[in-house]
């Protein structure tokens, strides 16, 4: 049977950018669709009728959403295809899932935080960003990915948020690099790698996105 | 080598319980320890120094956070005997997403119902609680169990928190029966399974226990 997978996404998420790596990585073909998020199709609310978001990846008809969730769909349904994304140790298995929901819980939000206030509020939102991306490179040490010799499931559940860093780095006028060179060192070595280059965008443009937010709606 | 299991808890943790009933499932034997969460102890502050919170479940000395990673790890460490997921990769992510909702809206609700919320504010928040629930409802179905003929992820994951809101219906803040009326025989249904009482309070005990809280404070 062919199989029929679609991603609905959309372009600066970097929630909705985990699918399409994962996807890549594992050489599967898929087709994009990208959303107007103000105008959401009613696929999308089809798909995803509780949270109404992206992404949401449709495979053969059937809706997987939550991205970290579908980055282990994809992985246990192609698990003949491509690398396997999850260690295969079940506590290394635990291990990763645990940082990729440290990770949803508390990146997004730090990030955000950034980019929406001023002042001291900045500097305290500036202090936590490092502190979560501390914890990451901790836990990194010295492996050339989090899953060790190959990129994996923790890595792909990061590597997404770095083209948003330009953005929290200008408008919080700060270094992530000073903080944390070995974390970028981890995300200049990811994005050598096709299925991420290919997937993430340019952050200049992430960032003259974020601008235009701030101007025209007056949110971050 | 004999397997050595700790669970650090604190007995009305409803994250602890899903542990409780996952491992009595299994018939894993395990020493749980009791934290009391304003003096917690070095080896919760070791074993889970990111989030310092219950429940950690310790697997030959190491350790595993976050309630649904550890449900996940000790259905892939015991998979022999009562298995929590589905083994179809469709059904395995569809049980996580509702696991996912439980974490993202119910355990919300459950705070503000306790916080003293009063009038319009309670209100708004039994109405999203009772929506909530009601997608449960369909996501149920007639099945017995969220897990089918036996009971599965999503039933660990909800049950704690449907037996607190069964305490609420005791002090009449509201009906369940009225409201979704699949839920409170649901509950009813786990209960009568012995992994499930004998690991959690059931809603007569967690009343029993906020009334005698209540007393104690007006003395």
């Amino acid at each position: 049977m062919v199989e029929e997978v679609v991603v609905l996404g959309f372009w600066s998420s970097m929630f909705a950018m985990r699918p399409r790596v994962a996807l890549t990585e594992k050489g599967v073909e898929y087709e994009y669709r990208e959303e107007d998020l103000p105008n959401k199709t009613s696929l999308l609310l089809e798909m995803n009728p509780i949270h109404k978001k992206v992404p949401v990846l449709i495979h053969n008809g059937k809706p997987v959403c939550e991205s970290a969730n579908i980055v282990q769909y994809i992985d246990e349904a192609w698990k003949d295809k491509g690398p396997t994304l999850l260690p295969s140790d079940p506590y290394q298995r635990g291990q990763a899932r645990f940082w990729v929901d440290y990770i949803d819980k508390k990146l997004y939000e730090a990030g955000k935080n950034i980019r929406s206030t001023k002042g001291e509020e900045q500097e305290a939102a500036k202090k936590v960003f490092l502190e979560i991306l501390k914890l990451l490179e901790g836990e990194l040490g010295d492996k050339t990915y989090f899953g060790g010799q190959s990129f994996g499931f923790l890595d792909i559940n990061l590597v997404t948020f770095y083209c948003w860093f330009l953005t929290y780095e200008t408008i919080g006028n700060f270094s992530i690099e000073a903080e944390c060179p070995k974390l970028i060192a981890w995300f200049n070595r990811c994005t050598q790698k096709e299925s991420v280059s290919k997937t993430l965008p340019d952050p200049k443009k992430v960032y003259e996105f974020c601008l235009f937010l701030q101007k025209y709606y007056g949110v971050a | 080598m004999a397997d050595e299991v700790v669970l650090l808890d604190y007995w009305l943790s409803p994250y602890g319980m899903r542990l409780r009933i996952a491992l009595a499932l299994k018939g894993i034997e395990y020493e749980r320890k009791e934290e009391e969460l304003n003096n917690k102890s070095p080896l919760l502050l070791q074993s889970n120094p990111v989030h310092k919170k219950v429940p950690v479940l310790i697997h030959n000395g190491k350790p595993i956070c976050e309630s649904v990673v550890a449900l996940q790890y000790i259905d892939e460490v015991w998979k022999d005997k009562a298995p929590l997921f589905p083994s179809d990769p469709y059904l395995r992510s569809q049980a996580k997403f509702w696991a996912d909702y439980v974490d993202k809206t119910i355990s919300g609700f459950a705070r503000k119902l306790w916080s003293g919320a009063k009038g319009e504010e309670m209100e708004a928040v039994k109405k999203d609680l009772f929506d909530c629930l009601r997608l449960f409802e369909g996501e149920l179905g007639d099945k017995p169990f969220f897990g089918g003929e036996t009971l599965g992820l999503v039933d660990l994951a909800l049950l704690p928190f449907a037996s607190w809101f069964s305490v609420h219906d005791k002090f009449g803040t509201f009906s369940l029966e009225a409201e979704c009326p699949k839920i409170p025989p649901w509950v009813k249904r786990c209960f009568q399974m012995e992994s499930v009482s004998e690991s959690v309070p059931s809603s007569d005990q967690l009343y029993d226990y906020v009334v005698k809280m209540r007393n104690s404070r007006q003395e």
